[in-house]
């Protein structure tokens, strides 16, 4: 476990250092960038608009029994903005893009491509690597704002036609506004920057530790999937607290 | 870039006392030879015997536990001496990019390093796969080709590094008679073409006595015997014998009755 985690430290340290050479894969990451959104649009904006929902539904009822139903708009704006949006996206994208970028480097290292591409001096770090993570940490950020909207919809329309709750459209995003704070959808989208390294450099470490045939890639792919949801959860109770003593 | 070692069209390789173990077992047992310039050597030996392991410590792919590689004299780790020499590998799958299709494959050398303009690149991939008689294929992705074709793609994409040094990895594997013959042809072609020193690995018996300058015959990890074809023939060791002349022999029809 010692040896997998200070791997991936090396791999991320390098991608850094490959930082400056950005320029020369741009066409790369803009076919990282497209592949990913058209990918991860469609679920995502399912998966958000009933992540939002389904908040209102269980905190609707509850908040209009001590008639507190007014106040759901910020309840559920806040939750998307800062939890749910950032942790959901992270989940999704892990398992629908991490697992691709630990399959398609996996079965690069078993088939020898990376080997070829080490025999003609071009660097696997710098063309295949650099171009995932960056394209991810692009991505994932974007997809949180969208996944932010979406919510806040679908919350909206539960909290208006669910008579248990019982409020408009206009006065959820009413108190909404009230709440939210763009301090708060920054705290998610600061959290869904480092959830989208995280993903980007798991998936390609452990793509790039592949061993052995089809199972080898198999493997690889689940303790892509795995691990990056692990470190994911361990993260945001971190990154929260530690965002929380930038608030008022 | 040395341009005295850039511009010489084929390297000498010198192998000393190289050892590699993995996970405690040992497959490369203190392996020394030498290959001059311009040279065709073959590496022969059964499945396992630690060719292809040899192969990729000379390019550069592994790291030797102990023993050193000289290319040209200088030492294959020392800082840019891997750089300084122009080295090619045809992997024994070809080992194509399979995310981009023929021509990105050929060209991707070039591309990456931007040492040519796009113009230029396209007309160079283009020439390299007529050299190997693959006309039009530029557009075609990796699966499409046969293993042939995929085999004489990578030769392409060897090529376009205009190598100084070509290792093949079991080149004729996979193959039938007949391309493997072409296979065969294409390295001694290349070698009065360009005089490029080319180390060949390969159990393809036909191959190897078919190119060879030189033969050396492996067995667990060590070389067993070196020389001209003419010499590894008439080499008395029995592990040499048995394997340049074990051939097929079909049990007689009334075994094969009593076995069934």
């Amino acid at each position: 476990m010692f040896q997998s985690i200070g791997e991936m430290v090396v791999l991320f340290l390098r991608t850094l250092q490959a930082l400056p050479k950005l320029w020369r894969q741009k066409q790369k990451v803009f076919d990282q960038l497209f592949e990913i959104g058209n990918a991860s649009l469609l679920m995502a904006c399912i998966l958000s608009l009933f992540i939002g929902g389904v908040i209102s539904l269980q905190t609707g009822p509850l908040l209009a029994k001590y008639g507190l139903s007014g106040s759901i708009g910020g309840g559920v704006g806040t939750a998307m903005c800062k939890e749910l949006g950032p942790v959901m996206m992270a989940i999704l994208i892990a398992g629908r893009i991490g697992s691709a970028m630990a399959a398609e480097i996996g079965s690069m290292r078993v088939y020898q491509e990376i080997d070829a591409l080490r025999t003609m001096n071009i660097n696997p770090i710098h063309y295949l690597v650099l171009p995932r993570i960056v394209a991810i940490s692009v991505a994932l950020p974007m997809l949180v704002i969208f996944s932010i909207l979406v919510g806040w919809f679908g919350g909206a329309m539960v909290a208006a036609g669910n008579e248990k709750i019982g409020i408009t459209v206009q006065a959820f995003f009413s108190n909404l506004r009230q709440v939210v704070e763009f301090a708060d959808v920054m705290h998610g989208l600061i959290k869904s920057f480092v959830f989208a390294v995280t993903i980007g450099v798991v998936s390609c470490a452990q793509g790039l530790q592949t061993i052995g045939g089809p199972r080898g890639i198999g493997r690889s792919v689940t303790k892509a999937v795995v691990n990056s949801i692990v470190l994911i959860l361990i993260f945001d109770y971190f990154l929260t607290r530690f965002l929380l003593y930038f608030e008022k | 870039m040395n341009s005295t070692a850039n511009q010489q069209q084929s390297v000498s390789v010198e192998v000393h006392g190289l050892r590699k173990s993995y996970n405690g077992v040992e497959v490369l047992h203190g392996i020394s030879l030498e290959v001059a310039r311009g040279e065709v050597f073959v590496i022969m030996g059964p499945s396992g015997s630690g060719k292809s392991v040899l192969l990729k410590h000379i390019i550069g792919l592994e790291t030797p536990d102990a023993g050193e590689i000289l290319i040209e004299g200088e030492r294959i780790d020392a800082e840019g001496v891997a750089d300084k020499y122009r080295m090619a590998m045809v992997f024994q799958s070809g080992a194509l990019l399979n995310s981009l299709n023929v021509g990105e494959n050929v060209g991707l050398y070039l591309r990456e390093h931007r040492l040519k303009p796009p113009a230029e690149i396209d007309r160079i991939v283009r020439e390299k796969l007529e050299l190997l008689g693959l006309k039009g294929v530029e557009g075609k992705s990796p699966g499409e080709l046969s293993g042939g074709m995929k085999k004489r793609v990578a030769i392409a994409r060897a090529l376009v590094i205009d190598p100084q040094l070509i290792l093949y990895d079991e080149p004729t594997s996979e193959l039938d008679p007949l391309m493997a013959v072409t296979i065969g042809e294409e390295i001694l072609d290349l070698k009065e073409r360009i005089q490029v020193t080319s180390i060949v690995v390969t159990h393809d018996r036909d191959l190897a006595f078919g190119v060879a300058d030189r033969i050396a015959v492996m067995n667990e990890g060590k070389v067993i015997a070196i020389g001209t074809p003419a010499e590894v023939k008439r080499n008395p060791e029995p592990l040499v014998q048995r394997f340049l002349t074990v051939d097929f022999k079909p049990q007689p029809q009334e075994t094969y009755a009593k076995h069934t």
